[in-house]
């Protein structure tokens, strides 16, 4: 799972295209959630998202995803749970100072961000985590809050 | 759940006047002074002789005191006690933060009872894992991360709100630093780390030890580049090595340290090893100086802190002044 990951920060860009594929999609089904109903559509959709993401990213499902903002590399799998950045104990080889022999998770994302068209995403600043959504979907929160967009908008 | 932030143009200066008190730190660097801060360690005691006996070392001679807040993960007296006892004292301190320990409900509480007790200033870290420290046992907590404790703690000054939005009555009066460290990968991310970092909130910063200038200057550079030194003011971190051998120990266990060879050889090459690491400590604060957007600097002489008084006088940053 580890070296899948790897492998995903390093193709942020493709994963990043894919992204912008699907997530119109996703919006677009719209009807079909709102005809399920989204509380009835969280489970399946979930496992879903935790099936593909979990191989990808060794995806935590804190479900509020900033997946294309850290170049495809899950901040949450930091020891720290940073969503900002790097911290200071980054050692000379680009290691984790908790997990030695892994890579820390913020040098794959800013190499990954790199790579990606919007890689000044990684300069926003997120804010803390809502750990109420821990497990959610983050598809279809999306989905729904560009619904909700578009209702006001009308 | 993204906020894009852009740094405003005078971050530097939420203006002086709206806090009703400035503090002494605050004041000396906001007037051009170089400001000169250091390291204390807080004692692993109740009795609070322990902590004013620490501080008479630095009384007088530094601008603040930095209170840790379990440095290396290593369980001390709170840093809010310590720079409470402090503060009745009239010392001005740094009061730590790290995100290990507390939630962003506990973080909070303790930020106004702080600003209540006449704490000043604030340093926002993330802080080490548990697993360096003396228990390793312990569960890490890590609720918020650096930045969006800087972003909470400038909400509760500027916008007179909890995280949550709930107003305060009164807000803490404070003065906002962060950490930063150059020395680490990813290099070409670091500048833009600090960037958001004003973007968050921080007004001042205290970098890692510096033993490797070229790369301090780089960062620099890039954070002149980037339109940073006008937007908060920066001390990067020095401090005495004790010997060649006590260099390499450092190197391979304190996380985000970095000892280049040269400096390694030059203490092994040395008579008296412990003096050439304060001769290195002297001419590092004189080079550092020099750079254009280094406002002072942090002295971190850890169990070396009765050598902080000649380091400072040696090395000539305070001229005419006494703080």
């Amino acid at each position: 799972m580890y070296s899948i990951r790897l492998w995903a920060a390093r193709y942020a860009r493709l994963l990043e295209l894919t992204y912008r594929a699907v997530e119109p999609v996703i919006i677009k089904l719209q009807p079909l959630w709102k005809s399920v109903g989204y509380a009835r559509a969280e489970k399946p959709v979930a496992s879903l998202e935790q099936a593909c993401k979990g191989l990808l990213f060794d995806c935590q499902m804190c479900g509020q995803c900033i997946l294309s903002s850290t170049g495809m590399s899950c901040s949450m799998n930091c020891p720290k749970n940073l969503r900002n950045g790097p911290c200071g104990g980054v050692m000379q080889n680009g290691n984790c100072e908790v997990e030695p022999d892994k890579r820390c998770v913020w040098v794959e994302a800013w190499e990954g961000s790199q790579r990606m068209k919007d890689s000044d995403a990684i300069q926003v600043v997120q804010l803390p985590v809502d750990h109420r959504l821990q497990g959610t979907s983050s598809w279809l929160r999306v989905a729904r809050q560009a619904a909700e967009r578009r209702e006001s908008l009308k | 759940m993204t906020s894009r932030l852009t740094i405003p143009d005078n971050t530097q200066a939420p203006p002086a006047e709206r806090h009703g008190n400035v503090g002494h730190l605050e004041r000396v660097l906001r007037s051009g002074q170089f400001a000169v801060t250091a390291e204390l360690a807080p004692p692993d005691s109740a009795d609070p002789r322990d902590v004013h006996a620490r501080a008479q070392l630095f009384a007088g001679h530094v601008d603040a005191m930095n209170a840790t807040d379990g440095s290396g993960a290593n369980c001390h007296m709170s840093s809010v006690a310590m720079c409470a006892l402090l503060a009745r004292e009239g010392h001005e301190t740094v009061m730590q933060i790290s995100c290990r320990d507390r939630n962003r409900i506990a973080i909070q509480g303790d930020v106004l009872g702080a600003s209540a007790l006449g704490i000043r200033n604030l340093l926002c870290l993330t802080g080490d894992g548990v697993q360096v420290g003396d228990h390793p046992e312990a569960k890490p907590v890590f609720d918020l991360d650096s930045l969006s404790l800087l972003e909470i703690v400038a909400g509760l000054r500027d916008k007179h709100a909890f995280a949550s939005g709930r107003s305060l009555t009164s807000a803490p009066q404070v003065f906002l630093g962060a950490a930063a460290n150059p020395f680490a990968p990813p290099f070409a991310f670091r500048p833009h780390r600090l960037a958001k970092k004003i973007a968050a909130g921080a007004q001042f910063i205290q970098t890692q030890y510096c033993f490797d200038l070229p790369r301090f200057q780089d960062f620099m550079h890039r954070a002149r580049d980037l339109g940073l030194v006008e937007k908060c003011f920066i001390l990067p971190g020095v401090g005495p090595l004790a010997s060649a051998r006590t260099a390499e120990w450092m190197r391979r266990h304190v996380p985000g340290v970095h000892i280049p060879d040269e400096v390694i050889e030059r203490l092994k090459g040395a008579k008296n090893q412990k003096a050439e690491g304060r001769d290195i400590c002297i001419e590092m604060i004189q080079q550092l100086r020099e750079i254009e957007g280094v406002s002072g600097v942090h002295i971190m002489a850890h169990r070396q802190e009765a050598s902080v008084p000649e380091i400072i006088q040696r090395a000539g940053i305070l001229g005419e002044r006494m703080p």
